[in-house]
């Protein structure tokens, strides 16, 4: 039986893989596309649909740093990454980036070793509970069994929020939120408590989401955000700056409408004029076209115009802004000036 | 002789039996109710199977097939007056969804070539299905792996091609210079020149050829991959290229070089000591920082070699329990026949022992193809996975039995049918006298 | 290594190595633990080489630090102020209990659908087979989320049993509440507790060792001993005299009287659920995903082993049971001294690697969210430290002593039941 043949096959498959070694956005530019590392299924942070097409508020990022590198929003590869395996995917080198709902902690900075290119959602741990046990606050959960997701820092706020109130609960840890959700549905807990955002999205897909509330308790600061490895700078600021012209691109008022006429002429304001490529050389220090920020602009439209799409009021998700709005606004968003 | 009175001369016209113990009646009563025990089984049989039944099939028997979300359905279900959670089943979402359950991600207009690939699977196989008939088509099994990277894989031909001819180049090389060299150094070099043509010139080679003349097939990636198909792929896999191995395995187990057996035993126990699922996690997490810095294999091909040496260790302790079967005899008689180790293994032993074995061979295919299912852990899109994929769409969130349901029917069908192919062909081999 | 016979002639010869069979072992066994120091020197070299560039380092001292985070079902007392090292020891405990549970319930339904499947009763026999062939031909993982599933959509919630009129209903005398979050059961109690003996007390392997239990302990062994004393000594007149004494009363006593003594003596009593806030208080509680892991395992598993059971009591010829009845031995000890001995000895062999296959499966108690050490030490610990090496390693680790401890006891009792062969 000639069947070790298979192996052989695979093995070579395996060599023509090849070897990694120039940095990051060398490499990128070599392979032609971005790979980019996903959650496996979050509503509206990254879904495939039934063709295998991802969309979503975390994928538009993606997009926006494969546009801004490779000129094509379209060049972007999607790794499902799980919990568990996608800091060493991003480590080892498997993805170039990681836009997968990542909370920036000190030690995943610092002992982890890698860079957050920024924040592109504030977010924070809440609860949602039927509305008919007619809880108001998270603390009379008293005895209460709570479904978590797990593999995040969920657990770890939930035990500080518990002890801290000195109240008992009952931790039910489930691997995905498919499988979180059909228990909370099914009454096997009393409580789901997760990231808010993915309170809302779940909440969104119930048969009756009027019958359940959020309660107002945020017990934990979860600024999520996309990051690189630690000691590729060059590929670090790339992906901060990416981000960086999404939210400026919102505060300066440059919409996927009207980016062809801002960028086809200099305009009367400098700023929008560098970001745009049409006066200075910012691309160019980036290693990258000068109109590296226009790319990513247009790939999705800026901030504003993601959030709406994928997360924003008219969603299933409905999700006001928030934190997430511009500093101009009330909100957390402020990106360092284009200079 | 004298006639005594009371002995009958005369046979008695045979009687039919009495009519409750012939018929449908009879068999009823020897087989159902024979005795106050086995009556009261019975009934509690039954019982139980109609209250099951009662409950389920109302559930199943929906004409919701054309639903279009879970919504749909449940107007559907109003509509025929039923409410509530199990007012029925919402048949729907397999409508939608079942060749994303079998293909994964697959761009649909190229199905053909995973089909294809499927089908041909049963040629590569015939020589061993139907020994008598089809043992010419032992190259197209040869070179079948190939032609499956080729159509699923797709991109140029020629890479499979080069792969390929390594092989080529080591059985020339073992062909054609064992006269000159002897054996020893042909063998050696049958196993470095391949090595040394995968690792410096095979994929230059191959390069260049794309580039004259591409023949390249639409490329698919790795993460487009899935369902039952995923399954198959890494199950066909790892039995096929574990089968070796696993032989090496075995051989070195039973040997009396005692470094060798050290490290074949201290190999088998240890992979058959931890559970397939840390394997997993290491292909997932741990085997690229295992390998040179910077080298990145596919997810998919680093699972399908922890599932190999997985299931290799596993083949070992079948085809071992196959050796031992094997009577001191046939040794003997090979011995005897002056033929060295590897003649004595190739020609006697082997085809012996590896004919016992299939049984528990096809046993460990059917738990390695349901084992496939672990891989939803890490992420792969079996046909689990897919299923939790499904149910994040917002249209068919709460879906949960129907697709469950549908997994667990496909691999039924697949692993029953295999169980009683082996019966079958355990069967038809059989040459001893019982 | 097998021919020592005549010392080379005309001095050694490199060739020797590889063409004289009495080096040529040795040559390989060296050829082959080099490559293998190779492959271990690379990998090792790789890793480290690896670990270097990301700057993490290698190294357990995360098991001391402060684990963060709570376990629901905990054998020995833990909370989240605990280590990672006492967080991964009730993760251990865990997969034992469900392992132990497991294999218990296995054997027991495991032979009974073996000798059912061979029922003269047409009915159970179809329906024996066709358990066996749904289980064994559906993946275990599918198994354990179909229990899982119906056990948290079927059965009632905790708020079923509230109101006047509730939708369920507590059973046994209102002691046993079953949910879709699990089984309450009542509790053992002590309302005149003797103490509790602490071991490595502030260690991460402190335990409590209950004295009421190990008096109980204590008088059991007591009323085992005595009994034992008293079979003896009725086999003893009965070799003498042929007449065996009636002993099935006082060994009872023996056995029973003694622990009920202790248990009185310490105030024994049932502590029962009770239905207090959002759930059911006090009782044991048998949270649903052990359940469901207990019944998908234990029923998969038996499956494979009614097979076994068959086979092995197919196994023995009928003569065995022919000839036993013919010398007059009742049915019953047909059975259990000629047929299931014999049997035995082809059962347990497969038996002991169902019974590892089972505990390794227990490690798909991540699926449905039981802690096991997948889930504390390979799950939690592992996402909240990063460090993915020491953990997947320690978890490998402990699994294999696990499997080889079990096929070490199973094999030492496969010994002594194993036929003497000539």
């Amino acid at each position: 039986m000639k069947k070790s043949t298979f192996f052989g096959a695979f093995a070579a498959a395996a060599m023509a893989v090849g070897f990694a070694t120039a940095g990051t956005l060398d490499d990128v530019k070599a392979k032609g596309f971005l790979q980019c590392g996903v959650n496996t299924g979050l509503t509206g942070f990254a879904t495939a649909d039934a063709n295998g097409n991802w969309d979503g508020f975390d994928i538009a990022v993606c997009r926006a740093v494969a546009a801004a590198v490779l000129g094509d929003p379209k060049a972007v590869k999607f790794t499902p990454t799980t919990t568990k395996s996608r800091f060493t995917a991003l480590a080892s080198g498997e993805v170039d980036m990681l836009s997968r709902n990542t909370t920036w902690t000190f030690s995943r900075d610092v002992d982890l070793k890698f860079t957050f290119a920024g924040i592109n959602y504030y977010d924070g741990q809440g609860f949602m509970v039927p509305k008919e046990l007619g809880v108001s606050s998270a603390r009379q959960l008293d005895g209460a069994t709570i479904c978590i997701q797990t593999g995040t820092t969920t657990e770890l706020n939930l035990a500080d929020f518990f002890r801290v109130n000195n109240i008992s609960y009952e931790p039910v840890p489930i691997e995905t939120n498919a499988e979180a959700q059909a228990q909370y549905l099914a009454r096997s807990c009393d409580v789901y408590t997760t990231d808010a955002s993915g309170l809302a999205a779940t909440r969104a897909t119930f048969e009756d989401p009027s019958a359940h509330v959020v309660l107002p308790e945020i017990i934990s600061k979860e600024p999520l955000g996309p990051l690189v490895r630690h000691g590729d700078n060059q590929w670090g600021d790339i992906v901060r700056w990416t981000l960086n012209a999404l939210i400026a691109a919102e505060e300066l008022g440059i919409t996927s409408a009207n980016i062809s006429e801002m960028s086809s002429a200099p305009t009367s304001n400098p700023e929008i004029n560098r970001m745009m490529g049409t006066e200075g050389s910012l691309g160019e220090m980036l290693g990258l076209s000068a109109d590296f920020a226009k790319n990513a602009i247009a790939a999705g439209g800026n901030y504003g115009e993601i959030f709406e799409r994928y997360v924003g009021e008219n969603t299933p998700l409905g999700l006001s802004r928030g934190l997430n709005a511009q500093w101009t606004d009330g909100g957390l968003l402020y990106s360092p000036p284009f200079r | 002789m004298a006639q005594v009175a009371y002995v009958r001369h005369k046979m008695l016209p045979e009687q039919t039996p009495p009519p409750n113990s012939v018929g449908t009646i009879g068999w009823l009563r020897t087989n159902l109710f024979s005795g106050w025990f086995n009556t009261l089984l019975t009934i509690v049989a039954v019982l139980l199977i109609f209250r099951l039944l009662a409950n389920v099939l109302p559930w199943a028997l929906v004409p919701t097939w054309g639903g279009t979300s879970l919504g749909n359905c449940r107007e559907i279900l109003q509509e025929m007056g039923r409410e509530g959670h199990f007012a029925g089943a919402c048949w729907g979402v397999i409508r939608e969804r079942w060749l994303q359950l079998f293909f994964g991600f697959y761009p649909s207009e190229i199905y053909w070539r995973p089909i294809l690939a499927f089908f041909g699977l049963f040629v590569a196989l015939s020589p061993i299905l139907f020994p008598e008939h089809a043992f010419r088509l032992i190259g197209f099994s040869a070179i079948y792996p190939f032609i499956v990277v080729y159509l699923i894989w797709g991109g140029s031909i020629w890479g499979p091609v080069m792969a390929l001819l390594g092989f080529v180049i080591g059985y020339m090389v073992l062909k054609f210079l064992t006269e000159p060299l002897g054996r020893l150094a042909a063998t050696i070099a049958a196993f470095l020149l391949p090595v040394l043509w995968w690792l410096f010139l095979a994929s230059p080679i191959a390069g260049t050829f794309a580039n004259v003349l591409p023949l390249a097939l639409q490329p698919v990636e790795s993460a487009k991959v899935g369902g039952f198909m995923l399954a198959f792929i890494i199950g066909v896999t790892g039995i096929a290229a574990s089968l070796p191995i696993g032989i090496v395995l075995a051989l070195g187990r039973r040997s009396d070089l005692i470094i060798l057996k050290g490290i074949c035993v201290g190999f088998i126990e240890f992979i058959r000591g931890v559970p397939l699922i840390t394997l997993l996690f290491v292909a997932s997490t741990l085997l690229n920082i295992f390998m040179p810095p910077g080298t990145k294999f596919d997810l998919v091909l680093r699972v399908t070699i922890m599932v190999t040496l997985f299931s290799s260790a596993y083949m070992a302790e079948v085809i071992r329990g196959g050796l031992a079967a094997l009577s001191k005899g046939q040794y003997e008689a090979a011995d005897s026949l002056g033929l060295d180790y590897w003649q004595s293994q190739r020609l006697i032993i082997m085809p012996q022992a590896l004919k016992i074995s299939i049984p528990g061979i096809v046993g460990n295919f059917i738990g390695l193809f349901k084992d496939t299912t672990l891989v939803s852990v890490i992420a792969l899109w079996d046909p689990i996975l897919l299923s939790t994929n499904i149910r994040a769409d917002t249209n068919w969130n709460g879906i949960l039995w129907e697709l469950y349901g549908f997994i667990a029917v496909v691999f039924f069908i697949t692993c029953f049918s295999m169980s009683r192919y082996s019966m079958y062909l355990e069967r038809k081999l059989a040459t001893d006298h019982r | 290594m097998s021919s020592k016979s005549a010392p080379v002639q005309g001095g050694f010869r490199f060739s020797q190595l590889i063409y004289d069979t009495r080096y040529r072992s040795n040559t390989i066994q060296t050829v082959a633990l080099i490559a293998l120091m190779a492959l271990i020197w690379w990998l090792v070299n790789n890793t480290l080489t690896n670990l270097e560039a990301s700057g993490k380092g290698l190294g357990f001292s995360f098991l001391t630090e402060t684990s963060g985070y709570d376990i629901n079902q905990h054998l020995l007392e833990y909370d989240a102020r605990d280590s990672h090292l006492r967080a991964s020891l009730i993760g251990v405990l865990n997969t034992l209990l469900l392992a132990f549970m497991g294999c218990v319930t296995a054997t027991i339904v495991g032979v009974f659908v073996g000798v059912l499947r061979l029922s003269k009763n047409w009915l159970i026999a179809r329906i024996m087979t066709v358990y066996i062939e749904m289980f064994r031909n559906i993946p275990v993982l599918l198994w354990i989320l179909i229990v899982f599933g119906v056990m948290i959509e079927i059965m009632p919630t905790p708020r079923d049993f509230r109101g006047d009129n509730p939708a369920a209903s507590m059973m046994l005398f209102d002691s046993v509440a079953i949910t879709n979050r699990g089984i309450y059961i009542p509790e053992p109690l002590f309302s005149r507790p003797i103490g509790d003996v602490s071991f490595f007390p502030k260690s991460s392997m402190r335990f409590d060792v209950s004295l009421e239990l190990v008096a109980f302990l204590i008088a059991l062994g007591a009323g085992i001993f005595a009994s034992g004393r008293l079979k003896r000594r009725a086999d003893r007149i009965q070799n003498e005299t042929g007449d065996r004494p009636t002993t099935w009363w006082q060994r009872t006593v023996c056995v029973v009287v003694l622990p009920v003594l202790v248990l009185i003596a310490c105030g024994f009593h049932l502590g029962y659920p009770e239905l207090k806030g959002f759930n059911f208080q006090g009782g044991t509680y048998m949270r649903n995903s052990l359940i469901a892991l207990w019944l998908a395992l234990s029923l998969y598993t038996a499956a494979f082993i009614a097979e076994i059971v068959r086979a092995g009591i197919m196994a023995i010829s009928k003569g065995q049971t022919e000839a036993s009845l013919a010398l007059g031995i009742s049915p019953g000890r047909t059975m259990s001294l000629v047929v299931l001995p014999q049997a035995l000895r082809v059962i347990i062999p497969p038996l002991i690697s169902h019974y590892l296959n089972l505990t390794k499966n227990s490690s798909l108690a991540i699926a449905v969210g039981y802690m096991d050490i997948t889930g504390t030490l390979m799950g939690i610990t592992l996402n909240v430290t990063g460090r993915e090496i020491e953990t997947v390693l320690l978890v490998m680790l402990i699994y294999l002593s696990i499997s080889l401890s079990i096929s070490a006891v199973m094999n030492v009792y496969n010994n002594r039941v194993k036929l003497v062969e000539r």
